[in-house]
């Protein structure tokens, strides 16, 4: 295989840090146009990732290519060509929305007379033209997002590298990410998103991963990854508080037979089977009464859950 | 925004985004940057730029100085104090705008706002971000020592024009010489606790016992030796020599090369320690 024609490759890439194994050897190939995203919980080496592959970050071990660039000799060649959102913001804050975005066109070399086209059209696609003269520590958090990812887009990027465009974010305010996220992928841009948002994983990526302490435990599209690591149904079961011991550890040993696979978190249980409805109906004849149950579709979680045992958000 | 998709595959910009093809093209690229942040606080920077060099003048030169008799033999050859402290006043200024531009702000770009980190996900590299921001603060530096060689030029302390002139070019000299080792200290400090040693070790005991306010010849000999070799002397006795009109070559190029080798020591070490901080 070769790294021309993906726009970001990487075959055994490791990222440490002193004793830290941030990354420990993962391989990844994305093409162009494509959404691909990387879930993974806390810790999981999502943020480490996205930093080498924004060439600000010298790898460890490993090959990465971006755009088939080697970012130890042509890093500020790939910065000139990606768009970077990255985790925590870096805006000025004691400069106005504009400035902002005014001031980073120019680090790309553009002309002031371009730059400031630009800046104009993207506040529009992001919505913050009422905004345009305020100061950035005026801004609220959903606001000052949608500004880092206008300006992540001042260069008309190839690639858009997006590190939890909404964690932190209320849900109205997520959604309006989204939905600029969304017209990006339909422009043709090539979207690399993390997220621990199952939902934001299946609403917005074609393809992703699944990233555990290092390592990539799992790929494919969301619906293949549900099929592949989960069931159709799951049933969540809510049992009152017993006197004493695991009560949902013991009605798990009660139900083990009844469901393809039964997991236990601290206040519920659930049970994957292809017809939840018929699972909740069996739980009922063995003489099991649940205070609350609820039957759904896999999702995401339910996989990470499934590949790691924990969930992603706690 | 249709019309101008990003990233549309292969679409004609005929502004492509590139990355700088030297240092100083990367450096020019931060030039609006930094006239954007000057526009939004030149206001705050006129008391510490201005006003507290004219209180300076007027306290120690003026007020003090009446105290003081002009003995050219004790003062290094000025005809009055103000003639002998105008210079080392200039010179500590230099120094203390310089300290005070590459601590908090430096840390501010590193850690607290952390805008450098915006700039170096750009095309540009650590050392276009450094000499942008260093180049700001000579800035500082040439517009403050310029205003306080322009406010006691009336007081006829200086003896030529040209020698002035070269004065001024001293600062920016004596700005550099501390402008890159503390920038360097402050882009790897671990947070602000770690500038008490600037100010109070540093910035402090040099303004105070540097040559000054008094001649270095006044201290005991270990004293002397000591103050001669710290870098706000040579500044203050290179502009002392150029104010005065008492120029000796030799010593005066002993007090270049002592400057420029620090700044570019500094430089040096200032490449190190941010490329460590940005590039992790
Ligand atoms: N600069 C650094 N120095 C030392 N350790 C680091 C550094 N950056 C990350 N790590 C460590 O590497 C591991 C992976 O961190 P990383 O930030 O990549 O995870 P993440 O998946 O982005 O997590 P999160 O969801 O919390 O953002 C963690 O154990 C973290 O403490
Ligand atoms: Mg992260």
């Amino acid at each position: 295989m070769t790294a021309t024609d993906s726009m970001i490759w990487a075959q055994g890439l490791r990222k440490g840090f002193g004793d830290v194994e941030a990354v420990r050897g993962i391989d990844v190939d994305v093409r162009r146009g494509e959404a691909f995203g990387f879930l993974g919980p806390n810790g999981a080496g999502k943020s480490s990732t996205m930093r080498m592959v924004a060439a600000v970050s010298p790898i460890s071990g490993g090959e990465l290519r971006i755009l088939g660039l080697d970012p130890a000799v042509d890093g500020p060649e790939i910065r000139a060509r990606i768009g970077v959102c990255p985790q925590e913001d870096t805006l000025d804050t004691e400069l106005t929305v504009r400035e902002n975005l005014f001031v980073y066109g120019r680090y790309f070399g553009l002309p002031r007379k371009e730059v400031r086209a630009r800046v104009d059209e993207l506040l529009e696609f992001v919505q913050l033209t009422e905004k345009a003269g305020s100061m950035v520590e005026d801004l609220s958090g959903g606001m000052k997002r949608r500004l880092t990812i206008a300006r992540s887009l001042i260069n008309r990027p190839e690639v858009l590298l997006l590190d939890e465009p909404t964690t932190g974010l209320d849900p109205q305010a997520r959604h309006v990410v989204w939905d600029r996220l969304f017209r990006l992928k339909q422009q043709g841009v090539t979207l690399v998103l993390t997220t621990h948002y199952m939902d934001e994983a299946e609403q917005l990526t074609d393809r992703l991963v699944v990233m555990d302490k290092g390592l990539i435990v799992a790929e494919g599209s969301p619906l293949d990854l549900i099929a592949e690591h989960s069931t159709r149904e799951v049933a969540e079961l809510r049992f009152g508080v017993a006197q004493e011991g695991d009560t949902h550890e013991v009605v798990a040993r009660q139900v083990e037979d009844l469901a393809d696979r039964v997991e236990v978190l601290p206040d519920r249980l659930l049970l994957y089977s292809h017809d939840g409805e018929e699972t909740v109906a069996k739980v009922h004849e063995r003489g099991l009464e649940p205070v609350a149950t609820l039957v759904r579709r896999s999702t995401l979680e339910d996989v990470f859950l499934r590949l790691t045992g924990r969930t992603l958000v706690d | 925004m249709a019309a101008t998709t990003p990233g549309g595959a292969g679409s004609p910009d005929p502004a492509r985004a590139t990355a700088p093809a030297s240092t100083l093209a990367g450096a020019l690229r931060l030039l609006d940057y930094w006239l954007t942040v000057y526009r939004r606080t030149w206001k705050g920077t006129i008391v510490s730029s201005f006003v507290t060099p004219l209180l300076y003048v007027v306290a120690m030169g003026v007020l003090l100085g009446g105290f003081i008799e002009g003995d050219p033999a004790e003062l290094e050859g000025a005809t009055s104090y103000l003639a002998f402290v105008a210079p080392g006043l200039v010179a500590a200024q230099a120094m203390t705008t310089v300290i005070g531009e590459t601590t908090y702000p430096v840390m501010d770009m590193v850690k607290w706002h952390k805008v450098y980190f915006g700039m170096i996900a750009a095309p540009l590299r650590v050392g276009d971000i450094m000499l942008a921001h260093l180049a700001f603060v000579l800035f500082r530096v040439a517009l403050t020592s310029a205003v306080f060689l322009a406010v006691m030029a009336p007081f006829g302390v200086f003896s030529s024009v040209g020698g002035v002139l070269l004065a001024f070019l001293v600062q920016l000299l004596v700005g550099l010489a501390f402008a890159t080792p503390v920038y360097a200290y402050a882009a790897g400090a671990k947070d602000e606790s770690a500038f008490n040693l600037i100010f109070r070790l540093g910035m402090i005991p040099l303004f105070l016992f540097s040559g000054a306010f008094f001649p270095v010849a006044n201290l005991d000999a270990p004293l002397e030796l000591l103050a001669t070799i710290t870098p706000l002397w040579h500044g203050v006795d290179l502009t002392r020599m150029l104010t005065l009109g008492r120029v000796d070559v030799s010593a005066a190029l002993v007090h270049v090369a002592y400057l420029v080798v620090l700044a570019a020591l500094g430089w040096r070490w200032a490449a190190r320690r941010l490329q460590r901080r940005l590039i992790a």
